[in-house]
């Protein structure tokens, strides 16, 4: 029994991180309806500039009063990623559609192979020795602040834009939406929170590498917020929940912790074929419709 | 830095080398575009998996090699047509985000699949002839210590033979026309009696086929094949596609050409570490600056 607890404590940081990161996908993937795949790079920049904080420019500081460090460590990693995010967005988001998508494809690649090649950050080797000074708490705290603020700014005034440009982006600029601005601002808030996620990761992992923040890293994402259900804030924590939980089930058995990938791969095609709503949407479509038999297709 | 005449000429020849086995790759990517305006995620694979065919055919069945690659490209083919049954098909008439999601899916399912078989190292490709390396200089002066390898003229010959092919079948046959029918009006095109689905099925096929064909030169180029082959190929010949103008046939080869000279120059002028890099930075100029690429034409939003 000990021994569950202890596993729950171990990879409880690494739900809640991948909570965080799952609901700033949603916000540019659900919400605004961009397709992004390309969000392993604002990962990467956040977890490379929080640590480079705590690791290279304040080791001393960060030492002396870690919770202040690591608090600064995440909000420099969230100015980071919302910088790179404002960099990327201003000029990709005048793509739509497939163009995005492989626009943001190429601008997570060139994010990786950049730090794969800047020395002052170990290049291909990774930056080891970021210090453990995430406490569980904080972790958690992060996980609901985000949560909640991203709840808000959906409910705001802001958010009925970015939905609004979701739905019908011609129907949405002739009620004077400011489609680029709001389109942008979905953006950066997205690539902002995947920042914290990025910093919080830095330190729970104590060892970042170029390599983590692949491709892989970004269809992880938006697996996550296609097995909750697009455009849903409970679907996303759900669906993180669940991509997390997988492998990590899967790891108790060897010969099934072999084929993890192949089964992300088969439920993605399962769920876009069969439930493209996610696991919310047949949650809702439960809630609404008790007892009653389904009616046949036709 | 100086330039040098026969270092550029090398290069040009590498890098021509190269792009004929992406213009290959793009040509599946902007057919299908062309007609179901789908990036087909997963079409790099059928590259990866031509490659393994190839192993297949040659080091197992010991097939010659003629009859060998046109058994790697029916196979590379049907593999596709049963990808598009199975997981394309059914979400032909959902919304543009869904069939993406699904190609990224089985573009993991192709890739993991390849990876429990084979195992994740690279496999050793067989030997199909001698590698003869011709020394250009001998035949003309200017070009002293240029090499061509025999490999690089199987490459440019079987592209240029399959190109051919493919232009003959566009452009000559009931089937070309009907792709080429499809992809001017789809809607229409199955209101005067196209077999959407036959044609649908078969223009996977020839552009599986063409990516199968060049996962088979690479191997023999390299002389070995591994499962992530496809990831970075089929993204880059993606961007070849991009750069021609997606949905243009000859824009994919232009684009293709121009990519892999690029890269090759990169490599031998720059830094080699960024030659991946290279590629991306390429695609996004294009998308930001002229997103239907060099031979296509812009379309207008309606409402």
């Amino acid at each position: 029994m000990t021994g569950y607890l202890s596993l729950v404590f171990e990879l409880a940081p690494l739900f809640l991180i991948n909570v965080i990161l799952a609901a700033s996908l949603n916000v540019i993937n659900g919400f605004c309806g961009l397709f992004s795949l390309g969000h392993a790079g604002f990962f990467a920049v956040g977890a490379y500039a929080a640590a480079g904080f705590t690791v290279l420019v304040a080791p001393e500081f960060t030492a002396q009063s870690p919770l202040i460090a690591l608090t600064l460590a995440c909000f420099i990693g969230m100015a980071a990623s919302a910088l790179a995010g404002l960099l990327v967005g201003i000029p990709c988001l005048r793509l739509t559609g497939d163009y995005l998508a492989v626009a943001t494809v190429g601008f997570g690649e060139i994010i990786r192979i950049v730090l794969l090649n800047t020395e002052a950050v170990g290049a291909s080797r990774g930056l080891p020795g970021i210090p453990d000074i995430v406490p569980l708490w904080f972790t958690a705290l992060a996980t609901i602040l985000t949560l909640w603020s991203l709840n808000n700014l959906i409910r705001s005034s802001f958010g009925r834009s970015i939905l609004a440009v979701r739905e019908d982006e011609i129907a949405a600029r002739s009620m004077r939406v400011n489609v680029r601005f709001y389109k942008t601002l979905a953006f950066v808030v997205g690539s902002m929170f995947a920042g914290l996620a990025g910093a919080l990761f830095a330190h729970d992992r104590q060892f970042i590498a170029p390599n983590s923040f692949g491709f892989m890293v970004s269809v992880q994402a938006l697996l996550m917020i296609v097995v909750g259900g697009l455009g849903s804030q409970a679907g996303a924590v759900i669906g993180a929940v669940i991509v997390t939980a997988i492998p990590e089930l899967l790891r108790l058995h060897p010969a099934l912790a072999e084929i993890r990938m192949l089964i992300f791969g088969l439920i993605m095609i399962m769920i876009m074929l069969w439930k493209p709503d996610g696991l919310i949407g047949v949650l809702r479509s439960l809630l609404r419709k008790p007892l009653k038999p389904e009616r046949a297709h036709g | 830095m100086t330039i040098v005449f026969t270092e550029v000429v090398q290069y040009l020849i590498n890098g021509i080398a190269q792009g004929a086995v992406y213009a290959l790759i793009a040509l599946g990517y902007t057919m299908v575009y062309g007609i179901l305006k789908l990036i087909n995620f997963a079409h790099g694979e059928f590259y990866m998996a031509g490659a393994f065919f190839g192993i297949v055919a040659f080091s197992v069945l010991g097939l010659p090699p003629a009859l060998g690659t046109i058994a790697v490209m029916v196979a590379t083919g049907l593999l596709a047509v049963l990808v598009e049954r199975l997981a394309y098909r059914p979400l032909r008439h959902s919304n543009r985000i869904a069939p993406l999601i699904t190609a990224i899916g089985v573009s993991i399912v192709l890739l993991e699949a390849a990876r429990l078989i084979a195992g994740a190292h690279p496999r050793p490709f067989p030997q199909l002839f001698e590698n003869t390396v011709y020394e250009l200089g001998t035949w003309m002066p200017a070009l002293d210590g240029v090499i061509l390898q025999k490999t690089q003229l199987v490459i440019f010959f079987t592209t240029l033979v399959l190109m051919a092919l493919l232009w003959f079948i566009v452009n000559r046959t009931k089937w070309g026309r009907a792709m080429r029918a499809l992809s001017v009006d789809f809607d229409a095109s199955q209101l005067m009696g196209v077999p959407i689905n036959r044609v649908i099925a078969f223009t996977f096929f020839l552009g599986a086929a063409l990516a199968g064909a060049a996962g088979l030169l690479v191997g023999m180029y390299y002389n070995q094949a591994e499962p992530y082959m496809g990831q970075l190929a089929g993204l880059k010949a993606f961007t070849a596609a991009v750069l021609g103008g997606i949905g243009v046939i000859p824009g994919a080869v232009l684009g293709a050409l121009f990519l892999g000279v690029a890269e090759a120059l990169v490599v031998g002028y720059g830094e080699s570490s960024y030659r991946d890099a290279i590629a991306f930075a390429i695609l996004i100029a294009v998308l930001m600056t002229r997103p239907w690429g060099l031979l296509g034409k812009p379309e207008r939003v309606k409402v």
